[in-house]
Order: C-alpha cells, then sequence, then structure tokens
C-alpha cells in the first residue's frame, strides 16, 4: 500500500506533528501560525463531513434508489433541497418544512424514549427494598444503607428541581439535602472530565514523542 | 400557509413517530422505517448546508477589504476543497475511507492531529481553571471540592498507593468507586429524570404546535 | 492596623500564588505529563464494579457468537476509547465472535479499522487470518443518530445498503441471515458523546432488548452509571476504566500504560487546586480589611 512506504509514513507524520505543535502554539498567546491551523482545521474537517456524507449517505440512500427507480425518495431529495435553499434569503423560509419535518420527527421519537428510559426505569431502579438481607436470611448494613442512600438521594434531589412551591420548612430542608447529592454528582463528574481532558493531552504528547520523534516506544 | 405546513407536517410526522411505540406494525411501523431513511437524508443535506454556508461567509471573508484574516478565509476555502476534490474524485469511490485512499491518508495526518490537539489542549485549560475557580466558599462548594478530590485521587494508582496501609474494600479506589455509584448516582437520577420529564414536555409542545419558535418570524 | 500586619506580612507570598500566571500551569502540566511517558511502569490495578461486571457480560458471550460493534467516536476521544476498542475487538477475536461493525459517526468506522489493524499486530493473533465479508464485516457509516438504531431494529439490510467497500450487503457472507438488531447475540458501544450510549440504551437495549456494553469516554461516563445494571450489562469509563479492562481481560496495552501520567497530571491538578484555597483563606481577611 502506498502509504505505508517509509517515505510517505514520515511525511504524514512530520505533517501530523507540525500541525500539532501549531495548534498547541496557542497556548503562548493567539498567533498566525495557530491561526493557520484553525483555519485549516476548519476547512479540512467540514470538507471531511461533506464527502463522507455524499457516499455514506447520499449516493447509498437517495441516488441508488433514485436509480433504481423508487420515486419516494423523491420526497426527502425533495426537502432536502429546500432545506439548502436557506442559502437564499428570500426564499429561506421554504426550508421550514424539512426543519418541521426534523422537528416532528425528533419530539415524537424522544417522547416516548427519555419518558420510558430516563424517567420511568431510572425510578424502577430506584425504587427498591431497601432492607436487603443475605442468603442465610441476616440484616445487612452497608447494602441496605446504600440503597436507601440512593433511593432518598434521588427524591431529594428531585424535590430541589421542583420550582411550583417555595423552598422553605421540610420541603426547603429535603431539597437542600438533594443539593447535597448533586454536588457530589457535579464533583464527581468534575473529576472525571480532568481525568478525560488529560488523556487526551496523553495521547498527543504520546504521538509527539513516540511517533515523531522515537523517544519511547 | 408559511407557518400552517410546517406545523401539520411536524404534528402528523410526531404523532405517527409517537404512535408506532405502542402499534409497531403496519402502517405505523414502515411509515417510522421510512421516516428514519429520510430523516437520514435531511441530516446529510444540512450538513451540506453546513458546509456551504461556510464557504460563503470564508468567501465574503476573503472578498471583504481591510479584513486583516482575509488570507485565512483562503485557507479554509482552499482546505476544504483539497479534501472534497480528493474524496470525491481520487479516493477510490465509495470505497474513499479505506486504508490506503488518499482520503484516510488526510484524515491519519492532517485531520485526526489538527482535531485531535484542539481538544487536547483543553486539559491546561481545565487545569488553569481549577486552580482560578475551584474555591471551598460554602458547605457545597466544598462537598463538590471533596467529591472531586476523591474522584481523582480514587481513580489514579497513586490513589491506593497513599491509602496502602489501609484494609482493602475502604481504600481511595474504593471509596472513589462508593461516590460514584451510589451518591453520584442518586444527583445524576435526580437529573436524568428532570431532563426526561423536560423533554418530554417540550416534545409534546413541538408536536401540538404550541412552540413554534423553531419556524422564526414571518 | 496592628490587627492586620500578620496577615500583610504574609500576604505578599501568598497573594502571589492566587496570581501564579497561566503559563507556569501549562508548563507544569506539560512537564507531569512528558516524563512518566518515559517510564515503562504498570501497577496492577483494583478492577470496579462496571468494567467486572462488562468483562463478565464478554465472558458470557459464546464462542462464535454474532456480536455488533457500535463505533461512535472521532479521533479527538481516540487516546482513551482506541483501547477500549482494541481491546473489546481482541476479546472478540479470542472468542471468534463474527463481528459487524458500523458507525454512527462518520469517523467510527475508520476508527474501527485503525483499532482492528492494532488487535491483529498483537503476538496473541499473529495467526489468526481474517477474511473480510466472513469473519467480520465494516458497514461503515450512516447518518440520522438514533433514527438508524430505529431502523435496525427492524431491517439492518436497508439501514446498511452497502459495507465500507461499496459492497452491496446481499453479497456479504456474514450478512446473511441477518435481518435485524434481535439476531445479535451482544452489542460493543464505544462511545464519545451524541449519538452514542444514550441512545443505545434508549432504542437498542429498552426498545429492541438487546444485551450490551458501553465504553465511554469519562466526560459522559458519570451520566452512563445510572443505566449500569439493568440498562447496561457493563461501563467502562475512561483512561482508568480501559486501563482495567486491559487488566481483566489480559490485553494489556496503552491505557495501562499511560496511566502512571493520568496519576501524575492529577496530583499536579489536585496541588493546584489546594495552593488556590490555602491562598485565598489566607489573604481573605486582608483583602477583608481593604
Amino acid at each position: 500500500m502506498w502509504m505505508d512506504h517509509p517515505g510517505w509514513v514520515l511525511f504524514g507524520t512530520w505533517v501530523g506533528a507540525l500541525l500539532t505543535l501549531g495548534i498547541m502554539s496557542f497556548l503562548y498567546k493567539d498567533n498566525p501560525v495557530y491561526k493557520f491551523c484553525e483555519a485549516l482545521f476548519v476547512g479540512i474537517s467540514a470538507g471531511y463531513w461533506f464527502v463522507s456524507y455524499f457516499w455514506s449517505n447520499l449516493l447509498p440512500k437517495l441516488g441508488d434508489p433514485l436509480m433504481q427507480g423508487d420515486l419516494l425518495v423523491l420526497i426527502p431529495g425533495v426537502l432536502g433541497i429546500m432545506m439548502l435553499l436557506r442559502l437564499v434569503p428570500s426564499i429561506g423560509w421554504i426550508s421550514r418544512w424539512p426543519l418541521a419535518f426534523v422537528v416532528g420527527f425528533t419530539a415524537g421519537l424522544r417522547l416516548i424514549t427519555y419518558l420510558q428510559s430516563n424517567a420511568m426505569t431510572q425510578l424502577q431502579n430506584s425504587v427498591q427494598p431497601v432492607i436487603s438481607y443475605s442468603a442465610t436470611g441476616a440484616f445487612q448494613f452497608w447494602p441496605s444503607f446504600n440503597m436507601l442512600l440512593v433511593t432518598l438521594g434521588t427524591f431529594a434531589g428531585l424535590l430541589y428541581f421542583f420550582f411550583s412551591k417555595e423552598h422553605k420548612g421540610a420541603f426547603g430542608t429535603i431539597s437542600r439535602i438533594g443539593t447535597w447529592f448533586l454536588m457530589v454528582t457535579f464533583g464527581a463528574a468534575f473529576g472525571y472530565t480532568v481525568m478525560g481532558r488529560m488523556s487526551l493531552l496523553i495521547g498527543r504528547i504520546d504521538f509527539l514523542l513516540a511517533d515523531w520523534l522515537h523517544l519511547i516506544n | 400557509m408559511r407557518r400552517e405546513i410546517p406545523t401539520f407536517i411536524a404534528l402528523f410526522v410526531g404523532v405517527v413517530c409517537i404512535v408506532q411505540f405502542f402499534i409497531p406494525h403496519r402502517p405505523f411501523g414502515t411509515l417510522v422505517d421510512t421516516f428514519s431513511d429520510w430523516f437520514g437524508i435531511l441530516q446529510a443535506f444540512a450538513i451540506w448546508l453546513g458546509a456551504l454556508n461556510l464557504l460563503r461567509v470564508s468567501t465574503q471573508r476573503t472578498l471583504a477589504k481591510k479584513s486583516h484574516d482575509r488570507w485565512y478565509g483562503i485557507v479554509v476555502i482552499l482546505s476544504f476543497l483539497l479534501i472534497a476534490i480528493i474524496g470525491l474524485f481520487f479516493s477510490g469511490g465509495r470505497g474513499f475511507q479505506l486504508a490506503g485512499t488518499r482520503f484516510d491518508y488526510l484524515y491519519v495526518n492532517v485531520y485526526t492531529p489538527l482535531s485531535s490537539t484542539m481538544f487536547a489542549i483543553l486539559a491546561f485549560f481545565v487545569a488553569s481553571a481549577s486552580y482560578r475557580a475551584f474555591r471551598a466558599r460554602s458547605w457545597e462548594a466544598t462537598l463538590l471540592l471533596l467529591a472531586a478530590f476523591l474522584v481523582m485521587l480514587g481513580r489514579v494508582p497513586v490513589g491506593d498507593t497513599l491509602t496502602g496501609f489501609l484494609p482493602e474494600g475502604y481504600r481511595l479506589s474504593d471509596v472513589a468507586s462508593w461516590i460514584m455509584t451510589y451518591p453520584q448516582v442518586a444527583g445524576q437520577r435526580a437529573i436524568m429524570i428532570g431532563i426526561a420529564l423536560g423533554v418530554a414536555s417540550a416534545s409534546l409542545r413541538l408536536i401540538l404546535g404550541l412552540e413554534r419558535s423553531y419556524l422564526g418570524g414571518e | 492596623m496592628s490587627a492586620t500586619e500578620p496577615t500583610m506580612t504574609r500576604a505578599p507570598f501568598l497573594e502571589r500564588m492566587m496570581r501564579i500566571d497561566r503559563r507556569v500551569i501549562f508548563i507544569l502540566i506539560g512537564v507531569a505529563l512528558i516524563f512518566p511517558l518515559f517510564f515503562d511502569i504498570t501497577q496492577k490495578l483494583p478492577v470496579s464494579r462496571e468494567v467486572q461486571m462488562a468483562a463478565d457480560a464478554l465472558e458470557a458471550v459464546p464462542d462464535g457468537a454474532l456480536v455488533l460493534y457500535s463505533m461512535d467516536y472521532d479521533p479527538p476521544s481516540a487516546p482513551e476509547l482506541q483501547p477500549m476498542a482494541v481491546t473489546a475487538l481482541k476479546v472478540g477475536l479470542r472468542k471468534k465472535w463474527r463481528m459487524v461493525i458500523i458507525g454512527l459517526w462518520p469517523q467510527g468506522p475508520q476508527q474501527a479499522n485503525l483499532a482492528l489493524r492494532s488487535a491483529l499486530a498483537d503476538e496473541e493473533f499473529k495467526d489468526v487470518r481474517l477474511t473480510e465479508g466472513v469473519d467480520y464485516v465494516n458497514l461503515g457509516f450512516q447518518s440520522g443518530n438514533e433514527a438508524v438504531i430505529q431502523k435496525m431494529g427492524s431491517d439492518i439490510p436497508s439501514t446498511f445498503p452497502r459495507d465500507y467497500r461499496g459492497i452491496p450487503v446481499g453479497e456479504i457472507p456474514i450478512m446473511r441471515g441477518i435481518k435485524n438488531l434481535g439476531n445479535f447475540d451482544f452489542v460493543v458501544n464505544v462511545s464519545s458523546g451524541y449519538p452514542g450510549t444514550r441512545e443505545w440504551v434508549q432504542f437498542g437495549v429498552d426498545r429492541f432488548g438487546v444485551r450490551m456494553i458501553s465504553a465511554s469516554t469519562a466526560v459522559q461516563t458519570t451520566e452512563m452509571f445510572p443505566y449500569v445494571g439493568r440498562q447496561l450489562a457493563g461501563l467502562v469509563g475512561g483512561m482508568r476504566g480501559a486501563a482495567e479492562f486491559e487488566q481483566i481481560t489480559s490485553t494489556p496495552g496503552r491505557a495501562l500504560k499511560f496511566m502512571v501520567g493520568q496519576s501524575v497530571a492529577h496530583v499536579v491538578v489536585i496541588l493546584f487546586i489546594v495552593i488556590g484555597n490555602v491562598a485565598y483563606f489566607a489573604t481573605r481577611k486582608s483583602r477583608r480589611d481593604k
């Protein structure tokens, strides 16, 4: 394969390394090299998506059926062209038709799936027997405590999001406890975000040290 | 007419999608299968719309006199044309993503380093922002900070090295796992259920035409 | 005035600590991440419940089963997800699964190809000769996000009319007899956002009843935790999850290698937070007095 030729591999690695450094130069300050790389990124990304959607979707789902005489696909084809007409301000309003299709379809699917997967099933998961017994019938403290914690935490957190009643008295106290659970959730999310971001950077540094400079394996 | 027809389309398509959850047979099931394909095609057109709009904006930017960054507009246009022409005409057609095509070479050596580094440098800003903004100003903020600390330390090997003197089950990795599995899940579920109810009510408003802001002004 | 004097003498240093130039932080983070890469240290990690569940779920899938890999990610999240994808594919190779690969992201199938090449480059699989279209197939990308999964629930061949190479599905041996998601014994989803695990749970799991594990980026992992158990058979989250996954499946790779760097980076971030807080509280009184 031509791109496995050492010359092409070396050239590609150097291009990749220089572009990596070009983007990283932003850490010092905004500069023309970074701006060049940023513009290149925007253009290449848009082109990548443009090409991918043509070969993977528009051709097999629209072009091929049309060639085989399936005229039904003319409907999404026409709707798609109506969408592109948004680029012409005087008749841009016509793009509302395909947009309405997209909105109706997405809303219709999500209405049920969100209720089923993210509301009902989560409630089912939370409302479990909170007293746990072992196989021999002995009471288990920690599993019971943990289950109770999840049930009460979910309930308290939900109360915090209930804005139709003033957060005072017992209601206020429970919703305040709800915020504690939310804070733990946000803290954990922050911890994981740091982990994620650092991983991505490690990946780039590994590329520079291993693939480009061959300083490590 | 400019608003009535789109409202009717959203209502019809939305209702069909809801009904097929309960009656997955003909005609609802097959209609939603067809709609799914159409939706994919429209998404492709939407991506094309975005790409063409980018070209238009970049062309305007390039042609604007006295613009300092007109050269970057040219870079956007040329790089777009480069990968588009290579991908459409010089990468083996439908097998354009196969290893060894020119398109794949650009993907591996240009697209990948640019996109990866763009996201990777966020690591520096996350570190800097945590130092500047993460303050234990209140009980709630302290709780957040504490959870973050325990999770961050507990999810890397050094956490267990620091608490190696404790019995198994009580070390930092165990604490982090406990936080993730119980209190974190409780908070996450509350958020999840709240969002689900919000999505459901917003969807209903969109389908029934009570919410029509997506149609814009007349 | 006398009450503020001790604070004032402490203040210059601490106040400087509150105004560390961001570039100093950048350099320290960079150094913290570069040095550990020179050391080839891998530590044994305690495996968390959700990763153990994922490994057990994969183990329970019989040899020769038909498994769907939905690769829904792109290069920016590859440092985290590529090791997971490689590990999941190695498990598939080991168990001689018939693997069908798809992507709800355009970049997914390309990443899958790279992952498969990495997996096959492993010493363990040096004698494995896969025939594309028979042992595995890459069906490529389809647009439509969750609509793709919805359609796969009833008709996969019309959802993916051709594979990655452009060959019609009717001519691909492994696709014979595959009608919909119900034909798959298991689904592995490698996900970095939308569309991804959430949509797979909503449609694939809750609607069409597939059994599935998710390999997620750290950023979205916390949101996926509530699904673990009833909806997800296991969850591999972030670099740590990837490392545990490699360890428990005995396929050591990049994630385990990167854990030392990850440790140092976390410690540096924590130190900066501590410095920021200590300086903030120590100088708070002097700021109030001013």
